[in-house]
C-alpha cells in the first residue's frame, strides 16, 4: 500500500473538493506558491479564482470568507500559524458562528479554518507554537483535531462540507506522520465520532492529534503492566461523550493528555464531563500544558511546558495505584 | 426614484424610529435602539440606487438601511420586541436585524465588521456570475478600525463591487470626529486609490445621484467607491442616554443640526397635499405594522439555541 503523509492527505482532501464542488474556495497567505505545502499545486490545477493569495489581513480575509459564505460559497482559509487565531478570534467566535442564530436561520456560514502546523513548532518560540483548540470548543465552534492521515483527509472533507464554520487544527507535530493507506478507502470522517486507535481494558488514554502517537507509544511500553486504552475523539467540539462513555463504562479509569493550558482546557472538559456521568474505580488525571502557558524557546524549555510521554506514564500509573486507595 | 418615493422613505424611517423610541420607554422594547433620527437621507438616497437584489450591511444604528431596503416594518418591530414573527425570529434584535430574501446580509454590532463582510459577500456574488453590487454603511468612529481599512484594501485590489458609506454624523457615541480621526475620512480611501466623495447627507437626492454613480462604476467592474455623507444624529447615541443625561453637544448645536431635517428637506419638495398624503399613508402603515407586532407571540424558550448549529443532532 502506498504510504500517505498526514499534510499530503489534507492536500488532497482540498484538491477532492474544490474539484467536487465548483463553491469551494481556498484563500490565505502565500497559498499559491504553497508555502507551507498545505496548497501545493492547486493553483497551476484549479487558478486564481479559486486559490486565492491575500495580502496580510488576515481580520478582513476572515470576514470576507463569511460574506463569501453568506451567498452561498464553501471558504476554506488557511491560517499560517496558530496566534493568527487570536487575531480573528473576534471574526470567527463573535462573527461568523453566531449569524445563523442571529439571523434566525436565515443564513449558513460554511467556512472552515485551517490551521497546518498548531502546537510546538520545534524553535519557534512563544508566539508561534500556540495550539488554541480549547478557545473555539468553549465558545462553541466546531473544532477539530486529526492525528493520522486517514482522519485528516476525512474530518477536512467533512469541515468543508459542514453548513457551519469549524476550525481544523493540524498539529506541528503530526504534520510529518506517515502511513500505509489504501487511497480508495478514503472518506469523509463524520465530526463528532471518536475512535479507539488502540483497544485496551484497563485504563482509557483519551489523547488527540500527535498526541494520539505518544498515547499509542505509551501503552506499547506498559503493556506488561496494563491494557491500555487509547480513544481519539478526533473533534474537540462537539465532543463525542457517548463514544468515551462507552470505553470508560469497560475500564473504569481514565487520563487525558491535552496540549492546552490546564485550567479550563480541553482535558479539565474530559474530566468535568466524567465527574458528571462515569463510574470510575480510581480518579482521573490529566496531563497538560501548565497555567497560561507561554512557550519558551529553548528545546529543554520548549519540551518541559509540553505534555509529554513520561508525564503519560506517571499519571497511567497514577491511576492504575489509586483503586487501592 | 421620484421625488415623493424618496420622501416617503425617509418619512418612513422618521416615524418608525419615533415610534420605536417610544415603545423603548413603553418597555416593549427590550435593550433599547439607536436611533436614526436625522440620518434618514442617507439610507434612503444609498437604497434607491440599489436594485432588489443588490446587498446591503448595516451597522448597531441600522434600522433606517433595513426599513430603505424594503424590509416590512411589521415584521421589523416584531424583531425589536423579540417576537417569533420578527426579521429573525426574535434572535437578532435591534442590532443584528437582516433579511436575506431582501439581500440584507444584517445590521452588525461590532463597528467596522460589515464592510469585510460586505466585500466578501459581494466579490462571491461576482464569482457565481451574478451583476449585484454591495453597499455597507458605517459611522465615522469605524474609519479607526483596522479591519475596515484592511477591507478597503481588499476591495480596490480585487475591483470588488462595493459602495462603502460612511455616515459622518460627527460623534462616535460621544467622542467628536475632531478628536478622533486623524487625517481625513476621505483620505483613508483615497489612500487605497479608491475614488472618494464628501456629500450632504441630508439631503436624499444628493445621496442618490452620488450612489448611483458609485453602483454604476462598481457593475461595470470598476470596483469600490467611498461616500462620506455628512449627517447630524438629532436624537441620542442609545436611548440609554435618556436615562443616563450624557451631555456632550450644546443645546445651540442640536438645533443647529435639527435646522437641516432630511424629512423637512425633501418634503419641502413635494405639493402640501401629496405631502400629507404620503404622512396619513405611512401613519396607517405603522399602525397596523405595530399592531400586527404586538399581537405576535413571544418565542417558545426551549428553542433558545434554534438554529445555532446546522446539525444540531451531533449535540444532543
Ligand atoms: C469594535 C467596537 N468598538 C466599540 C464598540 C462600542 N460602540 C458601539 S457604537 C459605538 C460608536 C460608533 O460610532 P460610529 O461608527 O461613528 O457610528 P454612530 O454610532 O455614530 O452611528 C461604539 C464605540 C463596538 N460596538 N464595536
Amino acid at each position: 500500500m502506498p504510504k500517505l503523509s498526514y499534510l499530503k492527505a489534507m492536500n488532497r482532501a482540498l484538491g477532492d473538493e474544490l474539484a467536487a464542488d465548483d463553491r469551494v474556495f481556498l484563500l490565505g497567505e502565500d497559498i499559491r506558491v504553497a508555502a507551507s505545502n498545505l496548497t501545493a499545486g492547486l493553483f497551476g490545477r484549479f487558478g486564481p479564482d479559486r486559490v486565492l493569495d491575500t495580502p496580510l489581513s488576515e481580520q478582513a480575509f476572515t470576514n470576507f470568507a463569511t460574506g463569501a459564505a453568506l451567498v452561498g460559497m464553501r471558504p476554506v482559509i488557511e491560517f499560517q500559524i496558530p496566534s493568527l487565531l487570536f487575531l480573528v478570534f473576534e471574526q470567527i467566535a463573535n462573527q461568523a458562528h453566531k449569524l445563523a442564530l442571529m439571523s434566525g436561520g436565515q443564513c449558513k456560514v460554511p467556512v472552515t479554518y485551517v490551521v497546518p502546523g498548531s502546537g510546538s513548532r520545534t524553535g519557534w518560540a512563544g508566539q508561534h507554537s500556540d495550539h488554541p483548540y480549547s478557545l473555539f470548543a468553549a465558545v462553541g465552534v466546531k473544532t477539530v483535531v486529526p492525528s493520522n492521515p486517514a482522519d485528516a483527509y476525512g474530518l477536512l472533507l467533512s469541515a468543508i462540507r459542514d453548513d457551519d464554520p469549524v476550525v481544523v487544527f493540524a498539529p506541528a507535530g503530526a504534520l510529518g506522520f506517515r502511513e500505509d493507506v489504501d487511497f480508495s478507502t478514503l472518506a469523509p470522517v463524520p465530526l463528532g465520532v471518536g475512535r479507539i486507535a488502540r483497544p485496551g481494558s484497563d485504563v482509557t488514554v483519551v489523547a488527540l492529534g500527535h498526541l494520539v502517537q505518544d498515547a499509542l507509544a505509551v501503552a506499547d511500553e506498559l503493556a506488561g503492566v496494563a491494557s491500555i486504552e487509547v480513544f481519539d475523539p478526533r473533534t474537540v467540539y462537539p465532543l463525542d461523550v457517548a463514544g468515551l462513555a462507552e470505553s470508560v463504562a469497560r475500564t473504569r479509569r481514565l487520563v487525558v493528555i491535552d496540549d492546552s493550558n490546564r485550567t479550563s482546557g480541553f482535558g479539565a472538559e474530559v474530566l468535568a464531563v466524567a465527574a458528571e456521568r462515569f463510574d470510575l474505580v480510581a480518579r482521573p488525571r490529566r496531563v497538560t500544558r501548565p497555567d497560561g502557558a507561554v512557550l519558551p524557546f529553548a528545546l529543554a524549555l520548549d519540551r518541559a511546558v509540553q505534555p509529554g510521554r513520561d508525564d503519560l506514564v506517571a499519571a497511567i500509573r497514577g491511576v492504575l495505584e489509586g483503586d487501592e486507595q | 426614484m421620484t421625488t415623493i418615493d424618496l420622501y416617503r422613505t425617509v418619512r418612513l424611517i422618521r416615524r418608525f424610529e419615533e415610534r420605536a423610541i417610544e415603545y423603548v420607554r413603553s418597555g416593549e422594547i427590550v435593550g433599547g435602539i439607536h436611533p436614526y433620527v436625522g440620518q434618514e437621507a442617507i439610507a434612503a438616497g444609498v437604497c434607491a440606487a440599489l436594485r432588489a437584489d443588490d446587498l446591503i450591511t448595516s451597522t448597531h444604528r441600522g434600522h433606517g438601511h433595513v426599513l430603505a431596503k424594503g424590509v416590512n416594518p411589521a415584521r421589523m418591530f416584531a424583531e425589536l420586541m423579540g417576537r417569533e414573527s420578527g426579521l429573525n425570529k426574535g434572535r437578532g434584535g435591534s442590532m443584528h436585524a437582516a433579511d436575506f430574501g431582501l439581500g440584507i446580509l444584517g445590521a452588525n454590532a461590532i463597528v467596522g465588521a460589515a464592510g469585510s463582510i460586505a466585500t466578501g459577500a459581494a466579490w462571491a456574488q461576482r464569482r457565481l456570475g451574478k451583476s449585484t453590487v454591495a453597499a455597507t454603511f458605517f459611522g465615522d468612529g469605524a474609519v479607526n478600525e483596522g479591519m475596515l481599512l484592511e477591507a478597503f484594501n481588499l476591495a480596490a485590489l480585487w475591483h470588488v463591487p462595493v459602495v462603502f458609506v460612511c455616515e459622518n454624523n460627527g460623534y462616535a457615541t460621544t467622542m467628536p470626529v475632531d478628536s478622533a480621526v486623524a487625517g481625513s475620512i476621505t483620505g483613508r480611501a483615497k489612500a487605497f486609490g479608491i475614488p472618494s466623495f464628501t456629500i450632504d447627507g441630508q439631503d436624499p437626492e444628493k445621496v442618490l445621484a452620488a450612489t448611483t454613480a458609485a453602483v454604476d462604476r462598481a457593475r461595470a467592474g470598476k470596483g469600490p467607491t467611498f461616500l462620506e455623507c455628512t449627517t447630524y444624529r438629532f436624537d441620542a447615541h442609545h436611548t440609554f442616554e435618556h436615562r443616563t443625561r450624557l451631555t456632550y453637544r450644546s443645546t445651540e448645536e442640536l438645533s443647529a443640526g435639527w435646522s437641516r431635517d432630511p424629512v423637512e428637506i425633501q418634503g419641502a419638495r413635494l405639493a402640501p397635499e401629496d405631502r400629507a398624503a404620503v404622512d396619513a399613508e405611512v401613519e396607517a402603515l405603522l399602525d397596523a405594522a405595530a399592531g400586527i407586532a404586538l399581537g405576535s407571540a413571544h418565542p417558545d424558550p426551549s428553542a433558545a439555541l434554534q438554529y445555532l448549529y446546522s446539525s444540531p443532532e451531533v449535540f444532543s
